[in-house]
């Protein structure tokens, strides 16, 4: 053997002692998030999520007039088309009651919010028992297991053909306008979405070999299921969460802008203020220009926090 | 008795077609009706082509496919029928090593939490206290430092992953280690030291092995019984010398005469059999004797409609061939003589290439060129005319050449790459 082979060896050898020296046992989940925390979008993403839910829980308490006193309904005519704008006393101006519209943003953003995450976890909540019923199934469940499985994804192929507002529509007709009907038709059209990403994801993970290990090994099923398949399954459905804020926001205000909302005009919802601002936007543009700004930075929030997770669980990326 | 006895097991795939309603339009025949004998300490090497359904086979002991049809048997008890609970403990004693180390490891779990698993599940150790004793003296034993415990499978080499595997089958304590192609996804210099692990294993803990590989290099050294597979069933078992020394089968005849000879006049007259042909689908295998689509000794009649059965010639070596004999004496004709080529004089340049390429270290060829040589090399088709055959042939010898890459290596320092 050549001298040049040899010590090349030896700092082979080298290399592979310091670098064992130095790891201390980082799982995935912690690397991912060390590649998170380095990530310019996640830290955009998070700055705007963290200030959107500050506003959301302490809005109410900073909102400088009342959200639903039509304290100057006198200077408003919108049958004239005469609007007040922004002034001194009332920063963002006055709507089409004479209400403060930078108080009722405030107050707001709490309804948005909260609109955003029922749905959300109602989509999520039930997709998750249906994705992890069929994904366990369609793995370990032998030949009825495919079938439990076929018969399940069937159903949540009708349930993706659904349109979301025809969905939300007849949900009104039944339980009768209100955000809770907003929040359950929003939700709902996520649960096909988080059950086949988890059924998929468990599928694809029910085929790896330490799955087969864990068989050999004597593993109960339940338990290769749950501590097997499933933390190796949870990466895309969490990042599914995150994006799905952002579009349940966004449906929200969807449909209340249909008027399927929430009727009580006190308690102010940026979706149901946008919906109010249409008839008179040749007038007041801004009235319905700061709700789509509030929906949108906020859905970009989500949306950008996502992504950056999507990017920093994606094993392909891993060093 | 022997430790574990396979009696005509037959694993079929069903092959499923239609949308809403399956449909079973046929079978994968992986598996035909093997039968065979592991005794108690010694090693079962199983050697055939890439699909040939050594790993199905090797998942049916454990049942970890549906046997379709058979028995197997582990001191005395029929797994093929037992209920799913009593399988599942009675994996215990039957454990496996994966060829893909990392695949096999939940990327999720740390090395301890990775090595626990069979215990909990099987009650062994009252508390994690206990087991984690346990763990340490089993990855001292598979050459793996203690502090492997809290690190996680990706933070370790190919070769100490694979230990990580041969470690988890070990906390069981099994009878017998199923390995899987236990070193083909490993660096050439790294396969001798866990080859060299297994034989070591084998001596202190006394366990009988089934070990499964494409590669007659690998096998060789461990083996004291060699089986050959060849479209889902064994062609060919002999006592591992004797499979060497004498092949019986035209297919056995074949995969050895693509090994080197390391001495070179031996290498220089030795005769070469190439088979024509792709190796016939198992979903649709051929009639009569499934080798016979491609056989250079394949006789008209009897072949392609009788199926042979393995007979023992002696001495434990069993041929599955109705002509084993008469292939032997020379006494059978070849009928298909493109099938073998002899050695011709444009040959000698072949032999100063194939040494030139024994210069340049194991380490430094391609390490995917070792994954299937045999059956790349089986696989070539007779050389047309216009192909010059001494070129080609000196292919075949240099991917040969690093099939016997173990042998070659006898480096024991850990030199595997990282990552
Ligand atoms: N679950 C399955 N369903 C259908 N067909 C399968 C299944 N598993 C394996 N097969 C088929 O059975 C045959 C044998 O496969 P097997 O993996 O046992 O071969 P092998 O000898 O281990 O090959 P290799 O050397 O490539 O690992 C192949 O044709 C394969 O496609
Ligand atoms: S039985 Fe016929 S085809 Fe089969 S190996 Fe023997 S000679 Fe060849
Ligand atoms: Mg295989």
């Amino acid at each position: 053997m050549s001298v040049a082979t040899k010590t090349d060896k030896i700092q082979r050898l080298a290399e592979l002692t310091a670098g064992s020296e130095t790891s201390t046992g980082a799982s995935l989940w912690r690397e991912a998030l060390g590649r998170l925390k380095t990530s310019k979008m996640a830290i955009i993403g998070a700055v705007i999520i963290a200030a959107f839910v500050v506003v959301a829980i302490v809005g109410p308490f900073l909102a400088p007039h009342s959200p639903s006193a039509q304290i100057w309904r006198g200077e408003v005519f919108p049958n004239k088309g005469e609007f007040v704008g922004a002034r001194g006393e009332n920063w963002f101006g006055l709507d089409h009651l004479g209400r403060d519209l930078f108080s009722r943003m405030l107050v707001g953003a709490r309804q948005t919010l909260l609109v955003g995450i029922v749905a959300t976890l109602i989509g999520l909540v039930a997709g998750f028992v249906i994705g992890i019923v069929s994904g366990a199934a369609a793995t370990l469940g032998g030949e009825t297991g495919q079938r439990v499985d076929s018969v399940i994804m069937r159903f949540i192929d009708m349930m993706l053909a659904l349109p979301s507002l025809l969905l939300a529509v007849s949900i009104a007709a039944v339980m009768g306008q209100s955000l809770t009907t907003v929040m359950i038709a929003v939700g709902v059209v996520q649960v096909p979405v988080f059950a086949r990403l988890l059924r998929g994801a468990m599928l694809v993970q029910g085929g790896a070999d330490y799955v087969l290990a864990a068989q050999s090994l004597g593993v109960r099923k339940r338990r290769i299921v749950l501590s097997q398949i499933l933390p190796n399954s949870l990466s895309p459905v969490i990042v599914q969460a995150t994006l799905s804020l952002a579009t349940a926001i966004i449906e929200a205000a969807a449909l209340s802008y249909l008027g399927l909302g929430n009727p009580d005009p006190a308690i102010p919802e940026w979706g149901v203020m946008l919906a109010q601002a249409q008839r008179f936007f040749s007038y007041a543009p801004m009235m319905g220009v700061y709700p789509a700004v509030g929906i949108i930075i906020t859905a970009l929030g989500f949306t950008l926090l996502g992504e950056a997770m999507r990017e920093a669980l994606d094993p392909k990326l891993k060093g | 008795m022997s430790l574990l006895e396979l009696d005509g097991v037959k694993v079929h795939f069903p092959i499923k077609k239609g949308i809403f309603v399956d449909r079973t339009v046929g079978h994968v025949y992986a598996v035909d009706g093997v039968s065979l004998k592991v005794e108690a300490g010694e090693t079962y090497g199983l050697v055939g082509e890439s699909g040939c359904g050594k790993t199905t086979l090797g998942r049916s002991v454990l049942r970890l496919v549906d046997i379709t049809e058979g028995s197997v048997v582990l001191d005395g008890t029929d797994l093929a029928k037992l209920p799913g609970e009593e399988m599942r403990r009675f994996r215990r004693r039957l454990q496996m090593v994966f060829q893909d180390p990392l695949g096999s490891l939940n990327p999720r779990q740390n090395i301890e939490s990775i090595l626990s698993e069979g215990m909990i599940a099987h009650g062994i150790g009252k508390d994690q206290e206990e087991r984690r004793e346990k763990i340490k003296s089993i990855l001292d034993k598979v050459g793996l430092p203690s502090n492997a415990l809290s690190r996680y499978p990706h933070e370790f080499s190919g070769g100490q992953r694979q230990r990580i595997g041969i470690a988890r089958a070990l906390v069981l304590e099994p009878d017998v280690i199923i390995c899987d192609e236990p070193v083909s996804a490993l660096d050439v210099s790294v396969q001798a030291q866990v080859i060299n692990l297994l034989d070591e294993l084998q001596e202190e803990l006394g366990l009988t092995y089934l070990v499964i590989a494409h590669d007659l290099a690998v096998v060789r050294h461990i083996s004291d019984t060699i089986g050959v597979m060849y479209l889902g069933s064994l062609v060919e078992e002999a006592p591992s010398d004797a499979l060497y020394a004498e092949p019986k089968h035209p297919y056995t005849k074949a995969l050895m005469s693509a090994v080197p000879v390391p001495d070179p006049e031996v290498e220089d007259r030795r005769e070469r059999i190439l088979l024509t042909g792709d190796l016939p689908s198992p979903a649709n295998p051929p009639s009569g004797c499934r080798f016979h689509t491609r056989c250079p000794w394949a006789q008209a009649e009897r072949c392609a409609t009788e199926r042979p059965q393995l007979r023992d010639l002696g001495d434990g070596h069993r041929v599955a061939c109705h002509f084993a004999e008469e292939i032997a004496s020379g006494e059978l004709a070849l009928t298909r003589p493109t099938g073998i080529e002899a050695v011709t004089e444009g040959e000698g340049a072949v032999v100063e290439q194939t040494e030139d390429e024994a210069k340049v270290p194991a380490v430094l060829l391609p390490a995917d060129s070792t994954t299937k040589p045999d059956a790349t090399a089986v696989k070539e088709k007779v050389p047309s005319a216009a192909e010059a055959p001494g070129d080609r042939t000196a292919g075949a010898v240099a991917k040969d050449l690093d099939a016997a890459g173990p042998d070659a290596s006898d480096s024991d320092k850990e030199q595997d790459k990282t990552g």
